[in-house]
């Protein structure tokens, strides 16, 4: 009955507003705000995967739900009293002075604008202001819903897949194409997955487009990097702790494996990890619950792993460095990001993106490269991979005033890098294979079908081209065996088949 | 050295991007050496405010939420950043001097509770 009085009262068009009514009902029939006196409307609030503020009336937090905390860093207690633009870093774009005027108009309102999450990550969300009435006392709180918007506003703006572009790479190589197929598999299932590759190939990437693919997306992606914090502080950063735990601990913190609840924890630079703590994730993931420091109580997580490293895990598991036990546990499906040059055509359609990327978004009207400063942006070799050639293109565009980026116009350790042709295509690391197939150390054939790439691009004018003509080469060389074919290729029969049909050549 | 304080009515600036108001403090040996100043820039800007903190030689920067390029930009500058600190900035500024200021400290003055340990 007053639930009916109540809802009459109030306009429910989105589901925010839903989760914000229902959450005002709670309070308009006079449950505490202190939430630790009703913890099963917490285990509702952290149920929904929107962030959720719960502020008083001089608009400061009370409570959070989980899915906030992940977004912020912060635990509900750490936050508790403090004004929300600090706790929660919120930026409106319209109407900044949206909650007070919740607050004096007593009425739910919505507004775009975006917070700085975790991860230094700008987040753009929608927020929506609910005020918490009481016939006798007025407005007595308000309950603030945060929806990220991330998904709807890359459509909007056609960042979402177009193109040669999947889960935010761009390729057309064979190697890449590998991993653009491997990426459902390893979404559709909940097992641990090991990316291994040079720094600058992705790996973040990956698990983040990984985790996006995956039924968990609706929950909290949250990156740890085990090589960045002391064995001490990473421990209480993995796992949490409770108030007292040590000096300084003057209130519970979660760890992150907690604040993924429900999501993907991707641990970076797991060869970095201490021995100690090593031991410790094992636990967690035999048994999937752990004790924060300090505490006496069990902590239960539902959390999928995802690891990554650039060091060879086997080598420091000989050398005494990693947990063999943790190593397998690991190393369930594993997925090796290919180096950029080993990505045969891709430099040229990542110049071309970042080009156009950085031209707009520094306002340059910059067109196109000079053949020299591409010839030579083409044979570098690119130690630092994707993320150093799209710093070298930033730098380019900055510094050209004109219209065609020059030789001069790049920095100078591309400028003195001898002229060379690409490196010739190294044997097949084994893109993209589940940890079974890679368990031997022998690497597969290189791959002959692949032409020599210096008389490619005197021939041919795409991408299309080549690979047309890869195809027509592996297939000569096996006799017609497709088997065999899609084996020198690298791919797999289907994607072998697929692309004869495309080409005409079924 | 000169340690550089986003403000926000004298506690730190929640975001490094909304920031118009900065405190540069010049630290010698442990120690505030004068009175810190107080910038008031024409309007929030990241760049404006990275380009302010290499002009002034700054050491350490010291902000709430800060976007990662900026981040990394000032690291490349070799200025180091302690970012996600809620508070009052003349605390945080306090804690810095004695080392003891980490990222993501939350120096909020709230009443003591009870309960401690």
């Amino acid at each position: 009955m007053i639930y009916e009085t109540y809802r009459n009262n109030t306009k429910q068009n989105d589901d925010s507003k839903t989760v914000a009514n229902l959450l005002s009902f709670y309070f308009f029939i006079g449950i505490s705000l202190t939430m630790s006196q009703c913890p099963e409307l917490l285990e509702i609030l952290n149920g929904v995967p929107h962030g959720i503020a719960l502020l008083d009336q001089n608009l400061q937090i009370v409570e959070v739900n989980r899915f906030l905390e992940a977004l912020t860093g912060y635990s509900g207690e750490e936050v508790r009293g403090i004004p929300y633009e600090y706790a929660l870093r919120t930026h409106f774009q319209k109407n900044s002075h949206i909650l007070q005027q919740t607050l004096e108009a007593g009425l739910t309102s919505s507004t775009e604008g975006d917070i700085l999450g975790l991860n230094r990550k700008k987040i753009p969300i929608r927020f929506t202001a609910t005020p918490i009435l009481s016939s006798g006392a007025g407005l007595v709180a308000m309950v603030l819903v945060l929806e990220d918007m991330t998904d709807i506003k890359e459509t909007l703006v056609g960042k979402k897949e177009i193109g040669p572009t999947k889960g935010g790479f761009l390729g057309h190589s064979p190697k890449m194409q590998e991993v653009f197929e491997l990426l459902p598999i390893l979404a559709h299932t909940d097992s641990s997955v090991l990316i291994t590759g040079e720094t600058g190939t992705g790996k973040d990437i990956l698990a983040e487009a990984i985790h996006h693919a995956s039924q968990r997306s609706k929950h909290p992606f949250i990156k740890v990097n085990c090589g960045a914090l002391p064995e001490s502080l990473l421990e209480s950063e993995l796992f949490g702790h409770v108030r007292g735990a040590f000096t300084g601990a003057h209130a519970d913190k979660h760890g992150m494996f907690q604040l993924a609840q429900g999501g993907t924890i991707f641990l970076t630079e797991i060869g970095d990890l201490p021995l100690p703590l090593q031991v410790k994730l094992l636990t967690v993931l035999d048994d999937r619950e752990f004790f924060p420091l300090g505490s006496q109580k069990k902590v239960k997580v539902d959390v999928r792993l995802i690891t990554g490293t650039h060091r060879d895990l086997r080598k420091l598991v000989g050398e005494g460095g990693f947990r063999e036990d943790l190593f397998f546990r690991l190393n369930v499906l594993r997925v090796h990001m290919p180096p950029l040059r080993e990505r045969d055509g891709d430099i040229r359609l990542l110049i071309d993106h970042f080009l156009q990327s950085f031209a707009v978004s520094l306002n340059k009207n910059i067109k196109k490269l000079s053949p020299q400063a591409l010839q030579r942006l083409t044979s570098y070799r690119y130690p630092g991979n994707v993320r150093e050639l799209r710093n070298i293109i930033e730098y380019g565009v900055n510094m050209c005033k004109g219209e065609v980026i020059e030789l001069e116009h790049l920095p100078i350790l591309v400028q003195d890098h001898p002229l060379s042709h690409p490196p010739a295509k190294p044997p097949n690391s084994g893109t993209a294979l589940p940890a079974s197939r890679q368990a031997g150390t022998t690497p597969n054939p290189p791959s002959p079908a692949t032409p020599d790439l210096s008389t490619i691009t005197d021939n041919f004018t795409n991408w299309s081209d080549i690979e047309k003509q890869n195809i027509l080469g592996a297939l000569m060389r096996t006799g017609g065996n497709r088997s065999e074919a899609a084996k020198l290729l690298a791919w797999g029969r289907t994607t072998l088949w697929r692309k004869m049909k495309e080409y005409n050549l079924a | 050295m000169k340690i550089l304080i986003t403000l926000q009515n004298n506690n730190v600036a929640p975001r490094f991007d909304l920031t118009t108001e900065v405190m540069i403090a010049r630290i010698t040996r442990g120690k505030i050496s004068g009175t810190p100043r107080t910038i008031l820039l024409s309007g929030p800007s990241s760049d404006e405010l990275c380009s302010l903190a290499i002009k002034e030689e700054v050491s350490l920067v010291i902000c709430g939420g800060i976007e990662d390029a900026h981040f990394q930009y000032l690291a490349w500058k070799k200025i180091d950043v302690i970012d996600r600190i809620i508070g009052p900035a003349e605390e945080a500024l306090t804690l810095a001097i004695s080392k003891k200021l980490q990222p993501g400290a939350i120096i909020w003055p709230r009443p003591e509770r009870s309960n401690m340990p």
